[in-house]
């Protein structure tokens, strides 16, 4: 333990691995929460294919592998994509999915065709073009490192300055426009920054993967709360956390890409939040039904042996248990319900497996009936008809 | 042309139509982005199949990898059915999860497999006449087109023995449940079709093309016809029209073919949003400034018709008069009237404009419309 954080400071490669990992985690994390939101999880897919031909355009145009140019070039695309894809969908009937799987596919050949183009005009000089298919943190230099950060905190930043017009655009555009903000202009302003948290990763990830890093954590983070803020934060945290636990993970263990490992730690992160969240998750809401099957079968059989003793005209008649057994399905755990409600004092066990109810028991049970409409109203008790 | 090169555009033709067949119902079903799903987590079934097979031509590897596109769909509803998760997201994240691990499998055991990421994302069509299907000592041509041959002949088997089944499940999956032709079990089965189609595809043109196959020639189609049978037609040969079209772009350019291929699929597709018969955006543009010429010159007629034989006919049935009273720019009205004239609507006397029986005909039936 002590060792890997001495390596995660010194060493060079892994600092550098390690805080590129963080830096698109959080910010793809953050600005994805915004993307599952809107139901637009996919559209990061399609944008991060849809880079492929950006980068090797970029690179075919200047010759030049610095970050920042690829990165412009992988922003653009995507951009022209998204542009693409909401163009076919209003102004022809073909429907989002079709559109959005055709324009990945598509951009994605049209960056093929570049990329084998230039392997086999330009020579030796596209070595690392390649990366941008599935990734290569190894490769990161510490100089990425800061472009990323450098454009994942501007992205962030300008989700923080237009906090509250994206919170309307996320959750009632028309509300929005009927306030009088530019819905269309916030629109594409927020897919614009989801652009950049795209284009960020692509380098360290791969534009094959990139598109969980988007989804995975706020799917995770989702699970949590129900709070925007809470969840932008949560899934930022994820994003970090998956990033660069996967990134130590690949360089401690030979033969592990970090790109896939990054992306099955967070399939990890979604599984465990889908499992354990408090109040969504699925362990939660099971327990939560055990417990209101075993209160609802409390209730019935104390109800039940409550119309027994009105029947008998006395509450505090024993009744044997397989009467009871008999009037409800569930008959292996009436002896259960039984024993429970005796601890709570409702019930006491006259003789053997027979029961009665006690005083406490008689008054929950009726308040019980008369909650469900079982019982009228004692005549005493209730009201006088009015007079005309 | 030479044999390999004619082989090369065979086997792509042939992929192209095995995958437009299914790709037709998963647009109208809209559930396009299955194919990317699909298409990208067989890779882990490859994998394994590959460790097990030692051979990327077996059927069992094949088979495996299928079930793998199987497991996916299965997953997503799975996730899906939770309602924790939207369907996009569980998508998005259940199939980057399956290929990660594909990947990871390959890198980890690269040094004992010849199994590469890049071959299995990306395809290699231009190696498929290497690679020969041998029996009793006779040639019978590319593996890859036999592979692809046997999934295009049970595609169309499938659509063929259920077309009615599948239409009606597409568009009226209601009714076809309460008719008892039950519409998950032929979910399930065109979804066994795409992953069959995906795996078997995928050596020869990547799985991520594979999605711009199944989707683009279908979607193509989609703007052209409003009947079924007609696009599974056209699908079939837009798909292969793009596949020739591909094998000769990547030919000029010296690039991957199945990009290539691809990108044709994108400009076909492109040519239909424009210039679709009915539908092309050309084709509504000019309707639309049909309509806007055809119109004004009934509102002449009319105009003309309302002013006949009364006292101001002198002042209202003149070019410049059309200006204030119908709101019409000058240029506008002066050509309005002019094209009047050519079709015989009205005609000019000394700078006043008189309808003519024609064009009192078409007045008449305009008023009588409305």
């Amino acid at each position: 333990m002590i060792d890997l954080l001495h390596e995660l400071l010194f060493n060079y490669t892994l600092r550098t691995v390690a805080l590129g990992a963080a830096t698109l985690g959080i910010v793809g994390g953050g600005l994805g929460t915004y993307a599952v939101l809107r139901g637009q999880s996919l559209l990061g897919d399609a944008i991060s294919h849809a880079a492929l031909p950006g980068i090797a355009l970029a690179f075919l145009l200047t010759g030049s592998k610095e970050p920042i140019v690829l990165m412009l070039g992988a922003a653009g695309a995507g951009v022209v994509a998204t542009l693409v894809i909401l163009g076919v969908t209003e102004a022809t009937r073909v429907k989002y999915d079709s559109a959005l799987a055709l324009m990945l596919a598509v951009f994605f050949g049209l960056g093929l065709v570049l990329l084998t183009y230039i392997q086999r005009h330009a020579g030796a000089s596209q070595a690392g073009l390649d990366a941008f298919l599935f990734g290569q943190a190894a490769a990161l230099v510490e100089r990425d490192v800061i472009t990323m950060a450098a454009l994942g905190g501007a992205a962030l930043l300008a989700m923080a300055l237009g906090w509250k017009e994206f919170k309307l655009l996320a959750f009632d555009r028309d509300f929005g426009a009927s306030l009088g903000f530019p819905m269309r202009s916030l629109d594409v302003v927020l897919t614009t920054l989801l652009v950049v948290a795209i284009v960020i990763g692509l380098q360290t990830v791969g534009v094959v993967l990139m598109s969980a890093v988007i989804i995975a954590p706020a799917a995770a983070a989702r699970q949590w709360t129900d709070r925007l803020g809470v969840m932008v934060g949560l899934a930022a945290a994820f994003g970090a956390v998956s990033g660069v636990s996967g990134a130590v993970a690949s360089a401690s263990i030979s033969n592990l890409p970090t790109g896939p490992t990054i992306v099955l730690v967070m399939g990890g992160v979604v599984t465990l939040s889908l499992l354990g969240a408090p109040n969504r998750g699925l362990l939660w809401q099971a327990w939560r039904d055990r417990r209101n099957a075993r209160r609802l079968r409390r209730e019935t059989v104390l109800l039940d042996l409550y119309a027994l003793a009105v029947k008998h005209d006395r509450l505090d008649h024993a009744h044997e248990e397989s009467v009871l057994d008999a009037m409800n399905a569930w008959t292996d755990r009436t002896h259960r319900a039984l024993r429970q409600l005796a601890a709570d004092g409702l019930v006491a066990e006259a003789a053997d497996r027979h029961w009665r109810l006690t005083d406490a028991g008689a008054t929950r049970a009726h308040q019980l009936a008369e909650e469900r409409h079982l019982v009228p109203p004692p005549a005493s008790e209730a009201e006088p008809p009015p007079a005309d | 042309m030479t044999l390999p090169q004619l082989e090369i555009q065979l086997v792509a033709v042939v992929v192209a139509v095995a995958c437009a067949l299914p790709g037709v119902f998963l647009i109208l079903r809209r559930m396009a982005m299955m194919s990317d799903a699909i298409s990208h987590a067989i890779l882990p079934g490859i994998v394994v199949g590959f460790f097990i097979t030692e051979s990327l031509g077996s059927p069992l590897l094949i088979v495996a990898a299928a079930l793998t596109g199987l497991l996916t769909v299965a997953l997503v509803e799975l996730v899906e059915r939770t309602k924790l998760v939207k369907e996009d997201a569980a998508i998005g994240i259940v199939f980057p999860v399956l290929f990660s691990l594909g990947v990871i499998l390959i890198a980890r055991y690269a040094g004992d497999v010849h199994l590469d990421t890049d071959v299995v994302l990306l395809g290699e069509l231009a190696f498929a006449p290497f690679d020969r299907f041998t029996a009793f000592g006779l040639d019978l041509g590319p593996r890859a087109l036999w592979v692809m041959g046997a999934a295009l002949g049970l595609n169309a088997l499938f659509l063929a023995l259920f077309y009615k089944e599948l239409k009606l499940a597409t568009f009226d999956a209601g009714l076809a449940a309460t008719l008892g032709f039950m519409p998950g079990a032929l979910h399930y089965a065109l979804m066994s079709l795409v992953s069959l189609t995906a795996v078997s595809a995928f050596d020869a043109v990547g799985s991520i093309l594979v999605v711009a196959l199944m989707v683009g020639p279908p979607a193509t189609a989609y703007l052209l016809t409003d009947r079924l049978a007609v696009m599974v037609g056209l699908s079939a040969g837009t798909g292969a029209l793009g596949a020739i079209g591909g094998y000769w772009l990547a030919h000029a350019l010296d690039a991957s073919i199945a990009g290539a291929m691809a990108t044709m699929t994108g400009v076909l597709f492109g040519a239909a949003v424009l210039f679709a018969p009915e539908r092309g955006v050309v084709a509504r543009w000019r309707r639309r400034r049909r309509q806007t010429w055809r119109f004004a010159e009934q509102m002449l007629a009319i105009h003309l018709l309302q002013h006949e034989n009364t006292p101001e006919a002198e002042r209202e049935c003149r070019v410049g008069h059309l200006q204030e009273h119908l709101g019409w720019a000058a240029s506008f009205a002066e050509r309005v009237v002019h094209r009047a004239a050519r079709h015989g609507t009205i005609e000019r006397q000394n700078g006043r404009l008189r309808l003519t029986d024609p064009g009192r005909t078409v007045a008449e039936d305009a008023l009588e419309r409305t």
